[in-house]
């Protein structure tokens, strides 16, 4: 009773889903504290899609965890603010968020095998979040679930109610997995690196079936990933982190048209392309990203950058908007812009950045790696 | 997905496989019939990609190639040499010529030992050179694949990032002059910007020391990028053969074609009409379809695909196919082809 009540007051809500403002999230370890993600700010609508682009370690997993609430309760630091239908999250007790888990948000994990109970049955695994949180009986969720099946278009669905997550292929798990995730009707998925376990033509099918889930539900999505690919034709906005940290974010379109970061511009640049002739160079970004107990004072990619100038070495640029309103970016010396191209040619010119890259050799991709 | 038929076969190859099986017993007296009856060669110098899904035998063929397990079946002939006929030291003196490298750096390294060890061991096995001597190889190599030797030989490998590690796989692999490396999914594991330096790094080795190089990966593009020559796997069979950048352009297989139109493009703009998605999963290799292996998930599938096998056949200069209705060439005249029953 008090349940339903609870959500048409929030179905009054107007604002973004997720407001998320200055996050910090950080590990004690015995070297200091690992500071994973560094000041990320962002929000996100219903119905929209934010994709969140970066490589191991640049703190995207632990992003979408910190904003789900789902880090261990020793050890982490998190500071700053994430409103969930304007309702602050950060501080929260495990107790209360279990009632945001499932019902409010829920994820979308990598590895369909390692999400799934592997002795349990498919059907249990979708019901118990149904008679849990919205209180079904046994034959409604389990009417529930044939439905939530079909909709993820699984084949036979009554017969894989009842079987066991290993007598499934990995991307039919992958569609239970979401049909579990999306069982309570959650107006935020959040799908970390959900395809990458999978092969490019089931990649596809799941990519597909994520899309036509949240346009069908007006859900709010983020979509984690290392693949440029797979957030180019599916979000509308991208987030590129680096470091911990933000670095360039803009609508998707903007973004591939006119990326301003050098990160995002190299890391484009190093993805090897269908459309050119093989044995092309790739350009490989050198060095790789700084420790995050000590990140450096200035600007986190600057070592590895083709761009960089003294200024990028001491002082940090903030993020920043560009012509385009909603463009942000932290750079001093944007790509594509009078000054960037000024910076670029004058470090290949020198073959030599502020940081002591040889910019000119640099892009080729070998060369001793300072250990 | 005939697989049988040796039409793409070059004479004076360096290595020429003809005829593959490996079969593994499943019990019950069923077996999985991971490879089936391919055949392929490279040429010195060459390097040649091998591409498919996960399941499709790749792995097994380049397994098979060193005798890793030996396969059930065919013949693997190495400058000449039949490598299924040799036993025991025969085969023991084959080995230096033929390397791998593997997918996951990190678990492919000995935690415990040092790195310095670890690249000097095949040549301590072989009893190649003295310490001096080996010491100075250990430099060399680890200088030649880009990692500081004076700080690299006294470390472990869990002192090094995945790039690096399989860098020091690149440089254990070259330690006895191969003629062949096999690459198996060497990049897989890796970052995209890493990647690019691992896929340079490879092609300045191939380069340096002569190499000859099986490419074996899921990633089409990064196959097209390092390929001479790419062949396309499925369920255990052939499916196209061709040189990279015609074989993308205009793939001739409905799997290839389907495999490259599931690729995620990195740019927003392009629309794609022609999606080709394939229907359903992968068909148990216990039991693969009659005929063409494909046909269960082909949009062109006809009767004649489930009762003949399609061979390998020529549809442009050096471009194969086997495919009784190919997306070019016009469908295949009767006689290429064998009954079903008779593979």
């Amino acid at each position: 009773m008090t349940r339903e009540h609870e959500i048409q007051v929030e179905d009054a809500y107007e604002g973004p889903v997720v407001q998320v403002t200055d996050l910090e999230t950080g590990f004690k370890t015995p070297r200091g504290l690992v500071r994973a993600v560094d000041g990320v700010s962002f929000k996100l609508d219903r119905g929209k899609t934010l994709g969140i682009v970066g490589e191991s370690g640049c703190g995207k997993s632990v992003l979408s965890r910190s904003v789900m609430g789902l880090l261990p309760s020793t050890n982490v630091v998190r500071n700053g603010s994430v409103k969930f239908q304007g309702r602050e999250l950060v501080g929260l007790s495990g107790k209360a968020m279990r009632k945001y888990w499932g019902t409010e948000m829920s994820m979308v994990f990598q590895d369909p095998m390692t999400s799934l109970n592997p002795v349990k049955r498919i059907g249990e695994q979708i019901t118990e979040g149904l008679r849990f949180h919205l209180g079904q009986s046994k034959d409604d969720a389990r009417a529930t679930a044939l439905a939530l099946l079909k909709s993820v278009r699984i084949p036979e669905a009554e017969r894989r109610l009842r079987e066991y997550p290993h007598q499934l292929s990995g991307g039919m798990r992958q569609r239970v997995v979401i049909a579990t995730a999306l069982a309570c009707g959650p107006r935020l998925l959040i799908a970390d690196e959900p395809t990458t376990a999978l092969d490019v033509t089931v990649q596809d099918q799941i990519l597909d079936l994520l899309q036509a889930q949240q346009n069908e539900r007006f859900m709010a999505m983020m979509l984690i990933t290392h693949d440029l690919g797979v957030v180019a034709g599916r979000t509308d906005e991208i987030a590129v982190m680096y470091a911990g940290q933000i670095v360039e974010k803009a609508p998707t379109s903007v973004l591939f048209a006119k990326m301003k970061m050098p990160y995002t511009e190299a890391l484009m640049q190093s993805i090897p392309k269908l459309d050119l002739p093989s044995h092309t160079r790739l350009q490989a970004i050198s060095g790789r990203p700084p420790d995050l107990v000590n990140p450096p004072s200035g600007c986190r990619f600057a070592a590895r950058c083709l761009y960089a100038q003294d200024r990028c070495l001491d002082e940090q640029p903030p993020l920043m908007e560009g012509d385009t309103p909603g463009h942000l970016y932290r750079c001093w010396y944007p790509v594509g812009t009078p000054a960037g191209e000024e910076a670029l040619n004058m470090n290949l010119r020198k073959n030599r950045t502020a940081a002591g890259l040889k910019a000119a050799t640099a892009a080729e991709g070998v060369g001793a790696i300072p250990g | 997905m005939a697989g049988s038929g040796k039409a793409h076969l070059r004479d004076g190859a360096l290595l020429t496989v003809e005829d593959l099986v490996v079969e593994f017993p499943a019990g019950r007296g069923r077996k999985v019939h991971a490879v089936s009856g391919i055949s392929l060669d490279v040429l010195e110098g060459e390097t040649l990609g091998l591409v498919g899904e996960s399941g499709c035998g790749k792995s097994t063929t380049g397994r098979a190639i060193v005798q890793l397990p030996k396969p059930t079946s065919g013949s693997v002939r190495f400058e000449g040499r039949d490598l299924t006929s040799l036993k025991g030291n025969g085969l023991r003196d084959m080995r230096p010529v033929m390397q791998m490298i593997f997918q996951d750096p990190i678990s492919s390294l000995n935690p415990r030992r040092r790195v310095g060890d670890i690249i000097a061991e095949p040549l301590k096995v072989w009893g190649r050179g003295d310490a001096d001597e080996r010491e100075k190889a250990v430099r060399d190599v680890l200088e030649s694949v880009g990692i500081d030797p004076e700080q690299a030989v006294g470390r472990r490998p869990h002192q090094f990032s995945g790039g690096q590690c399989q860098r020091i796989s690149i440089a254990r692999a070259l330690m006895l002059d191969p003629k062949l490396i096999i690459c198996d999914e060497p990049v897989s594991a890796l970052d995209v910007s890493v990647q690019a330096q691992i896929l340079n790094l490879l092609e300045d080795m191939k380069a340096r020391y002569g190499l000859t190089l099986i490419f074996i990966a899921h990633d089409l593009a990064v196959v097209k990028n390092v390929s001479d020559r790419v062949v396309v796997m499925y369920l255990g069979k052939v499916c196209e053969v061709g040189p990279p950048d015609s074989l993308f352009a205009e793939p001739a297989h409905h799997y290839t074609h389907a495999l490259l139109s599931a690729i995620p493009v990195p740019d927003p703009t392009v629309v794609r009409e022609d999606k080709a998605g394939v229907a359903g999963e992968l068909p148990s290799p216990l039991a693969p379809p009659s005929g063409c292996r494909f046909r269960t998930r082909c949009p062109a599938a006809q009767d004649r695909c489930a009762a003949e096998e399609p061979l390998l056949r020529e549809v442009a200069p050096n471009h194969y196919v086997a495919c009784h209705f190919p997306l070019i060439g016009g469908p295949a005249p009767a006689h290429a082809s064998v009954a079903a029953d008779a593979r």
